[in-house]
C-alpha cells in the first residue's frame, strides 16, 4: 500500500496500462512531454514512448476523431479532453459517433476509448472549466460514465475503463486531484463499473452523491451524528449506468433520501435517481425524495462559487426536511 | 505587402487525362492499366448508372427507404475506389455508397443500409469500410485516426474518405486533414464537388476559387481532378496512394464533378434550383460517354458487351432486393443486444422486457 493523492493513482492506473497492454494509446494537449496540464500524465511519455502517449493539435473534435479511427485499427485509446468544458467541440465524435459505432455496426465494430477530463468546482477556474456536464454524456444510450471520489477507487476504475470494450468517459473533479491522500494498492485491481460504494453505513436517511459531493455528505454525516442522525452515505462511483440495486437497499432500510450532486437543478443525474426511486421503492419511502443541487444558472463566476456550489450545509438542511416530513 | 491569393489560385490548375471526346489531351499522365482494367472499370461504372436507376426506381416503389443518387458521379467514385487496394480502409459519406460495393459490401446489405436495417451495415470480415457516414464532416478526422492507426501498425495500406463540396465548410473537414497533416498519416481526402450542397451552390460556401486549395491550410498536398474523368481521377488517386504508403502523409483531391438527380429521394428537387442549361452543360461532360469512346476507339467495347453488363446489373440487383426481402425482421431485443459487449442492468433488465413481448 501506498498513500496517493487522486491524481498519482490516476497516473499509476495509466501507467498500469500501457505496461499491460500495447494498444493502449495515451494522448492529448499537452499530455506528452509536458505530462499534462495537472500532471496525470507525468513521465509516461519518457517511458512508453511517443508512439504511446503524444500530443496533438488543439482540437477537441480531432480528437475524438482520432481516438474513433484509432479503435478501427485495434488500438484502445486513452483520449484527454482537457477540461470537460470543452467537450461541446467533440460532442459528436463522443455522443454522436463512438457511443454508437456497436450499435450501428450490428456490433461487428467497437470503440474502447476511455475519455479522461477534468471537471468540477471550488477551484477558482475561469470560465467553461468547472462545468459539470456528466448529464450530458449520461444521458447518451452506448456510453459508459465514472466519476471518482477518492484515489483508491480512481486507480481501480480506470483500470476497468481502460479495459471495457465501450466507450467510458472518466470524469475527473479537480478539487480532489490533490486535497487529500489515501491508500492505494501498488499492484492492480479493478473495481467494477457500474458499482456504488457504500462510503459511510447508516440507518436515518440516505445520502446519494457523486464526484466531491460524497465529501460534502461524508462531512454533513459527521454533523448529523451529533444530533442523533446516522446517515448512510452511497458513492454512485459510476453515474451510467446507476447502481440501482445499492441504492433501493439502502432505501429499504433507512426510508428517507436526499440525492446530492454539484451540477445544476435541472442538469446532472439526481431526477434520473429520484424517479427511479419512485418507480422501485415507493412503498419504503416515510418521506418525498429531497435532491440537493446547484442553483439553474450558468456556472458561477469564480467569486461566487462559495455562494453558489452546494455544501454540506446545505445537505444538513435537506436531511432536517426528510427527518422531520 | 505582397499578395498573394492569385499564386495561390494559380497551383491548382483541373488535372485531366481523357477530353470530353474520349481523346488522351495528357499521354505523359496516362496510367499504366491495361485493356482487361480499362474494361472492368467501365463495367463498373456502367453497372453503377444502372444501380443509380434501378434505386430511385425501386426508392419510388417505396422498396428502398433513403437513397442519395449517384449519376454522374461514376469516374469520381469508382475511379478513386479502383486505385485502392483490398488492405485500404473507405470511409464513406452518405452518397458514397458504390465505392463500398466495389470494395465488398454485399449489394443486398446496400439496399439494407437504405431500409434501415442493422444488417446492412454489418461489414463482412475483411470488407475494410465502415457504413456511410450521414454526420457531413464526421468521416473526415475518423480517417485521421484510421490513418495513424495503420501507421503505427506498419502497414502499407491507406484510409480513404469522400465528402462533398458543402461538406468542405465543417469543422471536422478541416481538423481532419489537419491532423492527418500533423502526424503525416496515410490519409486519402477526396471532396467531389458536384457544386451543389442540397440546394446551396458552391459560390455560397467559400469565397476559395478551388476546393483543393484548402490543403494549403494542413499544409498537405491538394489536388483539382476532372471528376469525370475516370482516368484523372484513378492517377491522381493512385498518385496519393504511392504517396501515402511511403511515409509523405495526406492528400486532399477535388474532383469537378455533377450530380444529375435530385440531391435525395427525401422530396428535393433540383429543378427549383438549377437550371436546364447548367444541367445540360453537364451532361455533355458524362463520365460514361467520354470513356465509352475511349474504348471504342481502342476497339475494346462494344455495344453488346455493355447491354450484357446492364443485363447482368438487373439480373443482380433483383436478386440482391429479393434478399433484402428475406432478412428477418428487427426486434428490439436485436437493438439492445447490439448496445454493449455485456449488458448494463438497466438494458438487462429492458431485454427481458421485450424478450418476453416478443415471445407472445
Amino acid at each position: 500500500m501506498a498513500q496517493m493523492t487522486m491524481i498519482q493513482a490516476i497516473t499509476d492506473a495509466l501507467r498500469t496500462e500501457l505496461k499491460n497492454d500495447e494498444n493502449v494509446l495515451v494522448f492529448g494537449e499537452d499530455v506528452g512531454q509536458n505530462g499534462g496540464v495537472f500532471r496525470a500524465t507525468e513521465g509516461l511519455q519518457k517511458e512508453f514512448g511517443e508512439d504511446r502517449v503524444f500530443d496533438t493539435p488543439l482540437a477537441e473534435s480531432g480528437i475524438g476523431g482520432l481516438a474513433f479511427g484509432l479503435s478501427i485499427q485495434g488500438f484502445r485509446p486513452v483520449p484527454e479532453i482537457q477540461f470537460f468544458g470543452f467537450v461541446y467541440e467533440a460532442m459528436d465524435a463522443i455522443n454522436g459517433q463512438m457511443a454508437r459505432l456497436r450499435y450501428r455496426s450490428g456490433d461487428t465494430q467497437h470503440a474502447p476509448v476511455t475519455i479522461r477530463s477534468p471537471f468540477g468546482g471550488g477551484v477558482h477556474t475561469p470560465e467553461l472549466h468547472a462545468d459539470s456536464l456528466e448529464g450530458l454524456v449520461a444521458q447518451q444510450p452506448g456510453l459508459k460514465v465514472v466519476i471518482p471520489s477518492t484515489p483508491y477507487d480512481a486507480k481501480g476504475l480506470l483500470i476497468s475503463a481502460i479495459r471495457d470494450n465501450d466507450p467510458v468517459v472518466y470524469l475527473e473533479h479537480m478539487k480532489l486531484y490533490r486535497s487529500f491522500r489515501g491508500e492505494v494498492p501498488e499492484e492492480e485491481y479493478t473495481i467494477d463499473i457500474g458499482k456504488a460504494d457504500v462510503k459511510r453505513e447508516g440507518s436515518d436517511v440516505t445520502l446519494v452523491a457523486y464526484g466531491a459531493m460524497v465529501h460534502a455528505c461524508l462531512k454533513a454525516a459527521e454533523e448529523l451524528e451529533k444530533n442523533g442522525v446516522q446517515a448512510e452515505v452511497i458513492d454512485l462511483r459510476t453515474v451510467m449506468p446507476i447502481d440501482l440495486e445499492t441504492i433501493v437497499q439502502s432505501v429499504e432500510k433507512t426510508n428517507r433520501v436526499v440525492v446530492v450532486q454539484e451540477a445544476q437543478r435541472q442538469a446532472g443525474l439526481a431526477s434520473y435517481i429520484v424517479s427511479q426511486i419512485q418507480e422501485r421503492a415507493i412503498l419504503h419511502l416515510e418521506a418525498p425524495i429531497l435532491t440537493v443541487a446547484a442553483p439553474d444558472t450558468v456556472y458561477a463566476f469564480t467569486q461566487a462559487e462559495e455562494v453558489w456550489l452546494p455544501n454540506y450545509n446545505d445537505i444538513i438542511e435537506k436531511v432536517d426536511k426528510v427527518i422531520n416530513f | 505587402m505582397k499578395r498573394v491569393l492569385e499564386n495561390v489560385e494559380n497551383q491548382f490548375e483541373t488535372f485531366q487525362i481523357l477530353d470530353e471526346q474520349g481523346k488522351i489531351v495528357n499521354e505523359d499522365a496516362m496510367p499504366d492499366l491495361s485493356d482487361d482494367e480499362l474494361k472492368e472499370i467501365m463495367h463498373r461504372m456502367v453497372y453503377t448508372r444502372i444501380l443509380d436507376q434501378r434505386s430511385i426506381a425501386l426508392n419510388r416503389q417505396g422498396r428502398l427507404g433513403f437513397y442519395a443518387p449517384t449519376a454522374g458521379q461514376e469516374a469520381s467514385q469508382l475511379g478513386t475506389q479502383y486505385a485502392l487496394e483490398k488492405e485500404d480502409f473507405i470511409l464513406p459519406g452518405y452518397r458514397d455508397v458504390p465505392p463500398i460495393i466495389w470494395h465488398g459490401l454485399p449489394l443486398y446489405q446496400a439496399f439494407l443500409f437504405s431500409r434501415g436495417h442493422y444488417h446492412g451495415n454489418q461489414m463482412p470480415e475483411g470488407v475494410n469500410a465502415l457504413s456511410p457516414q450521414i454526420i457531413i464532416g464526421a468521416q473526415y478526422i475518423q480517417t485521421a485516426g484510421v490513418a495513424l492507426g495503420m501507421k503505427k501498425r506498419g502497414k502499407k495500406s491507406v484510409a480513404l474518405t469522400y465528402t462533398g463540396d458543402g461538406g468542405t465548410s465543417q469543422g471536422d473537414f478541416y481538423e481532419g486533414i489537419n491532423f492527418a497533416g500533423a502526424y503525416s498519416a496515410p490519409a486519402i481526402f477526396v471532396v467531389q464537388n458536384n457544386r451543389f450542397a442540397i440546394s446551396v451552390p458552391v459560390e455560397k460556401q467559400t469565397a476559395a476559387k478551388t476546393l483543393a486549395q484548402k490543403a494549403v491550410a494542413a499544409g498537405i498536398e491538394g489536388i483539382q481532378v476532372d471528376g469525370m474523368d475516370v482516368l484523372a481521377v484513378y492517377a491522381a488517386t493512385k498518385a496519393a496512394r504511392e504517396r501515402a504508403v511511403s511515409g509523405e502523409g495526406p492528400t486532399l483531391i477535388e474532383t469537378l464533378t455533377y450530380r444529375y438527380g435530385p440531391h435525395t429521394m427525401a422530396g428535393d428537387d433540383p429543378t427549383r434550383y438549377r437550371t436546364e442549361e447548367l444541367d445540360n452543360e453537364w451532361e455533355k461532360r458524362d463520365p460514361i460517354v467520354r470513356f465509352r469512346k475511349f474504348l471504342e476507339n481502342k476497339g475494346i467495347w462494344s455495344e453488346e458487351e455493355e447491354n450484357k453488363i446492364i443485363e447482368q446489373a438487373k439480373e443482380e440487383i433483383k436478386a440482391a432486393i429479393k434478399k433484402a426481402d428475406e432478412q428477418p425482421k428487427q426486434k428490439v431485443s436485436d437493438l439492445i443486444s447490439n448496445m454493449y459487449e455485456e449488458l448494463p442492468a438497466h438494458l438487462q433488465e429492458q431485454l427481458e422486457e421485450y424478450k418476453a413481448k416478443e415471445s407472445k
